[in-house]
């Protein structure tokens, strides 16, 4: 049978890639969750689109689900959560309790990101730019680290710094996919990208589409190559991207 | 009706007009100034080269000529812009040469702004144009002044519309005009008409009457059905191993039209042709793919007698008339007589000279077809797709371009609506469903009134919201939805076509391919445009296939080849290889019969890698089979008989196990079509697809809009994400009904398969055989090349997974320190 989590190491940390698309952190009873983009659906609606309203309550109850799973003591959104700055006035009364009511229950971190740079505060909830716990660093993108020039001073630049510290990146915002070739078909998942010290998160959201992991964008993160993690239906499946398997 | 004596009824300017060029007007043309004359409307159906297009536009031309006037008489509609063009063009003799003073216009996607905007305000006296440019000149304020005085609709090739999404937009603009314009006549053209009183319905509003009027036949065509050197082959569409023959016929006529059944088909036909090409005659190649430059190029060198040949798909199926066509060659199978009476209704059109037609089939089912088709075109046994109730998402299309043009009640748009043929019998309720999706999406959350695109008066008149709201109708209108494509460009340069995006994303650097009739090497992907450059032949080039390219085989010709395997008299007209192998089959099991079904059972293989087949003669085309194909597999899955795959033909569906089936009876119920297909139908990715559809007509997601381009893959999968989103919320919302009935008689034509299952219950024959059929030879020689899987994501990941474990890939494991 196949796993509905799997284990991943990031640096020293034990963690678990859970066929949701969210991050279990064990020893920190942390989870983790990317890219949620409450009410995307209702801002197309604003610009005449009118799309099904029922995004938020569907990524919602998976949330919920998740987190009934695992009771974390800490959950950490990685940014994007909302989808714009206007997303907690159009959620609808019922979501909007059920939001507050999981805020409550444990340690609410959000994450700024670049759909959210201010995320609502009325909900509850710690806001942060960044985190960090242990030796990881949580942010809302991963930051490419420039080779370092002749001379160059190590504080001007937040990744090496945190590298020359040790320390591990999470993030999310790219929403990453991958694709393969299996038995003559080519199946697109989303997927966990890492390559031991950087672990991108899949987009938890119900309306987020995904960037293949083969994109610049992406690739460039791992200049040494990287392993998928791709959730399946009942598994989570890991491909490292020199694998036959692993296509464009 | 008593004939009519010309002199009497034409005036005197038009009896000259006709003396002049040495005609007496056909009795048609004449029984079409009767029916205008009588205020009726008219359906013409005659053969192509009669005359029809002016005995279309005689009346108008008379009625304008008798009392000269401003402003819009007559609208042609053509489902083909060039066409609306080039009939305009014809329209011109007979205006100038008798000196009349009228104006003729056309008004496509590709007329200019300001002759767009001109028109509005002086239009012409009759205006060319094509259903998406009408229901976008009906969505404006000015509508009822432009129509008022509208007399007559002119609705050419009317077979080509009914029943179509755009022939549903047709139909409903059809009925707006009707109550702008009360009096205006409604006309219809066609050659091939199946069912008359369908489309009388399908014409008339509501339920007036419609005078028929039949033109003389044309001389009945010469049909041959071709097996070179008595050879034809177990397995294959391309038919290619007749190119020698197919390339002589060509030499031996002045202008031949090769027609195939898909653009991959195309390309490999005209490289073919071009290879045995010695002395460079010239020959070109129409499909849909290329860009529309290269297609005008192709057409314009046809209409100047340029070329000796064109290898064509359903591109060419209408269009304008080339009268130096004297022969057509249908390759591979012709899918339905309606469609092959069309095709070679391209050649010769000369009224009194017979069409002359070759079929050249790819293997012996297909054999089968022609020779069946060939005697449906000889008998005139037309068959098409059978009229039915209107798309709901062109329905929604329609009342957000009617409430831009003004405000209008519930009551008033229904009845409107209702007086459509294709939505005559529209239930009210599902009619406010939806006008209530139109106006606030209709979601059971009820959380866009804020948000909705139609406003309520006080007096319940709706109207659209806003100027925002009339400008994405505009953008977004129509209902032609192209696949997700790629541009196939040479460097950086030259754009030579599309190819669907799931052929590009297998490409890799280096491959080559023939496309535009090149063969090009793949360099890589920049933006939304593949980017090749010139390939030195060798290698094994891959040829684009295109989703849902191929139209599966007609119901009324299925009928006719089951009838011909099981007419034993007629087999001695057979090629030798097809008689023997009838023969073989009669003698080792059965042949399937008009009645019932046939199902063969028989091992393949030794040992513990035996595999039991299953094969079902039902002759129910592709998409039905593959929909069957489906439903078997997983109803053998819970009977523990491991199906470990199935392939799907027009003709026949094998499906193999590692058990041997032998309770067929309850394998074929057609209780199948309950839980099973709900569920099947949650997880397939054709389902997925119409209702990407159905999300674009109806405004819900975009389509690519010049100078934003999104790419197709984001459209693609913000529509997945919608389906799977409000299938889960809303399961009955009109959307998803909109897009079941889509795929009831579309990909998974589930309409047809449940019809069949009815059919045959009890009636199934299960022959247990020791070995392979003959009949079943060729079913299994598609396996590889048709396969489908039937494994879910799952196991497709999971299979890989292990496969690359094994080959030594570990996951990356984080850096020592």
């Amino acid at each position: 049978m196949p796993e509905q989590a799997i284990p991943v190491r990031l640096g020293d940390a034990e963690l678990m890639a859970d066929i949701s698309g969210a991050l279990w952190w064990p020893g920190e009873k942390t989870l983790v969750f990317a890219d949620l983009h409450f009410e995307k659906g209702s801002s197309f609606a604003v610009r005449g689109k009118l799309v099904p309203p029922y995004d938020t309550r569907a990524t919602l109850s998976r949330m919920l689900g998740v987190i009934m799973r695992y009771r974390p003591a800490r959950v950490i959104c990685l940014g994007d959560s909302f989808h714009d700055l206007e997303a907690a006035e159009r959620m609808g009364a019922a979501d909007t309790r059920q939001l507050k009511a999981a805020i409550r229950t444990v340690q609410w971190i959000w994450v700024a990101g670049n759909h959210d740079p201010e995320p609502p505060e009325e909900l509850g909830g710690e806001v942060v730019q960044k985190v960090q716990a242990g030796d990881v660093v949580f942010r809302h993108e991963a930051i490419v680290a420039e080779p370092a020039a002749q001379g160059d001073l190590l504080h001007n630049d937040p990744a090496r710094l945190d590298r020359a510290n040790g320390k591990s990146e999470i993030s999310g915002h790219f929403h990453p996919k991958a694709t393969v070739r299996a038995q003559g078909r080519r199946v697109t998942r989303p997927c966990f990208v890492t390559d031991g010290t950087r672990l991108i998160l899949p987009a938890f959201g119900a309306f987020t589409g995904g960037l293949r992991v083969t994109d610049p964008a992406i690739r460039g993160l791992f200049p040494a190559g990287f392993t998928v993690h791709m959730l399946g239906r009942a598994g989570v499946f890991s491909f490292p991207s020199d694998s036959p398997a692993f296509g464009g | 009706m008593a004939p009519l004596d010309a002199p009497k009824v034409l005036p005197a300017a038009f009896a000259t007009w006709f003396d002049g060029r040495g005609w007496a007007p056909h009795a048609h043309q004449l029984g079409m100034l009767a029916a205008a004359r009588a205020g009726s409307h008219a359906l013409l159906i005659a053969p192509t080269g009669g005359g029809k297009t002016l005995a279309g536009f005689l009346p108008t031309l008379i009625d304008l000529a008798e009392t000269p006037r401003r402003g819009l008489h007559t609208l042609y509609v053509s489902p083909l812009k060039a066409l609306a063009v080039d009939i305009a063009r014809n329209l011109e003799a007979p205006i100038s040469e008798m000196a009349l003073d009228i104006s003729c216009e056309t008004r496509t996607g590709d007329t200019p702004n300001h002759k767009r905007q001109r028109q509005r305000q002086k239009p012409p006296n009759i205006l060319m144009t094509t259903p998406e440019s009408l229901s976008l000149l009906l969505s404006f304020a000015d509508a009822p002044r432009l129509f008022r005085n509208l007399k007559c609709v002119v609705i050419d090739e009317l077979h080509s519309f009914a029943p179509t999404k755009r022939g549903d937009l047709l139909a409903l603009a059809l009925g707006r005009l009707q109550t702008l314009a009360p009096g205006c006549r409604r006309v219809g053209l066609s050659a091939t008409i199946h069912d008359e009183p369908g489309f009388t319905r399908w014409l008339a509003p509501a339920d007036d009457p419609v005078t028929l009027v039949h033109g003389a036949p044309a001389p009945d065509p010469v049909i041959q059905v071709r097996a070179p050197n008595a050879r034809i082959p177990w397995s294959g569409h391309m038919a290619l191993h007749n190119l020698p023959e197919v390339y002589r016929a060509i030499t031996e006529h002045e202008t031949t039209i090769v027609f195939v059944n898909t653009r991959a088909q195309a390309e490999l036909v005209f490289r073919g042709l071009w290879r045995l090409n010695e002395t460079a005659i010239p020959i070109g190649v129409h499909h849909g793919s290329l860009v529309k430059e290269q297609r005008r190029k192709v057409e314009a060198a046809m209409s100047r007698g340029e070329l000796r040949a064109v290898v064509a798909t359903s591109s060419l199926d209408l269009g304008i008339d080339w009268g130096n066509v004297d022969l057509v060659i249908q390759m591979g199978a012709p899918k339905g007589a309606s469609r092959l009476l069309q095709r070679i209704g391209r050649a010769n059109h000369r009224y009194d000279e017979p069409s002359k037609a070759m079929l050249f089939p790819g293997n012996r089912f297909e054999f089968l077809e022609s020779w069946a088709a060939k005697d449906a075109v000889e008998a005139v046994d037309l068959d098409g797709e059978p009229l039915q109730l209107g798309a709901l998402d062109v329905l929604a299309q329609h009342l957000l371009g009617t409430c831009c043009s003004d405000g209008f009640l519930a009551d008033e748009l229904f009845a409107q609506v209702t007086t459509a043929g294709p939505y005559r019998d529209l239930d009210r309720k599902v009619f406010n469903n939806v006008l209530d999706f139109v106006a606030t999406g209709g979601y059971a959350l009820g959380s866009y009134e804020r948000y909705k695109r139609l406003a309520e008066d006080p007096d319940g008149r709706y109207r659209v919201a806003n100027g925002r709201v009339a400008r994405q109708y505009r953008m977004n209108s129509g209902v032609i939805v192209d696949a997700e494509q790629l541009a196939v460009r040479l460097g950086r340069g030259r754009k030579l076509g599309h190819v669907e995006e799931y052929f590009a994303m297998g490409l890799e650097p280096g491959d080559t391919f023939i496309f535009a009739g090149q063969l090009l090497e793949f360099q890589h992907i920049h933006e939304m445009s593949i980017i090749t450059r010139r390939a030195k032949g060798g290698g094994d080039p891959k040829v684009p296939a295109y989703g849902g390219a191929r139209m599966p085989l007609t119901t009324r010709l299925s009928d006719r080849v089951r009838a011909a395997l099981a007419a034993e008299r007629d087999w001695k007209k057979y090629p030798t290889e097809v008689r023997e192998w009838l023969e073989k089959q009669k003698e080792v099991s059965e042949l399937p019969g008009p009645d019932g079904l046939l199902v063969e059972s028989f091992p393949q293989g030794s040992g513990t890698g035996v595999r039991h087949f299953t094969v079902a003669y039902s002759f129910e085309g592709r998409n039905a089979h593959q929909t069957l194909g489906m439903l078997l597999t997983r109803r053998m899955l819970r009977a523990g008989l491991h199906p470990l795959g199935f392939v799907a033909t027009d003709y026949v569906i094998a499906v193999w196990s590692l058990n041997p089936v032998t309770d067929v009876d309850s394998l074929f119920d057609q209780d199948m079509l309950g839980d099973d297909l709900e569920s099947w139908m949650a997880e397939s990715s054709m389902l997925r697809r119409h209702f990407r559809n159905v999300a674009i007509i109806t405004g819900i997601i975009e389509r690519r809009y010049p100078g934003v381009e999104k790419t197709g893959r984001q459209i693609t999968f913000n529509s997945d994400l919608i389906y799977d989103v409000l299938r889960k919320h809303e399961p009955g919302h009109i959307l998803l009904q909109a897009t079941r009935a889509d795929a009831a008689t579309g990909l998974t034509d589930i309409r047809r398969l449940g019809e069949m299952l009815t059919r045959v219950q009890g009636k199934i024959r299960h022959r247990v055989l020791d070995r392979i059929s003959p009949l079943a030879v060729p079913v299994l020689l598609e396996i590889g090349r048709e396969s489908v899987m039937n494994a879910s994501v799952d196991e497709l990941l999971a299979r890989e997974e292990e496969l690359v474990a094994e080959a030594g890939f570990g996951p990356r494991e984080p850096a020592d320190a």
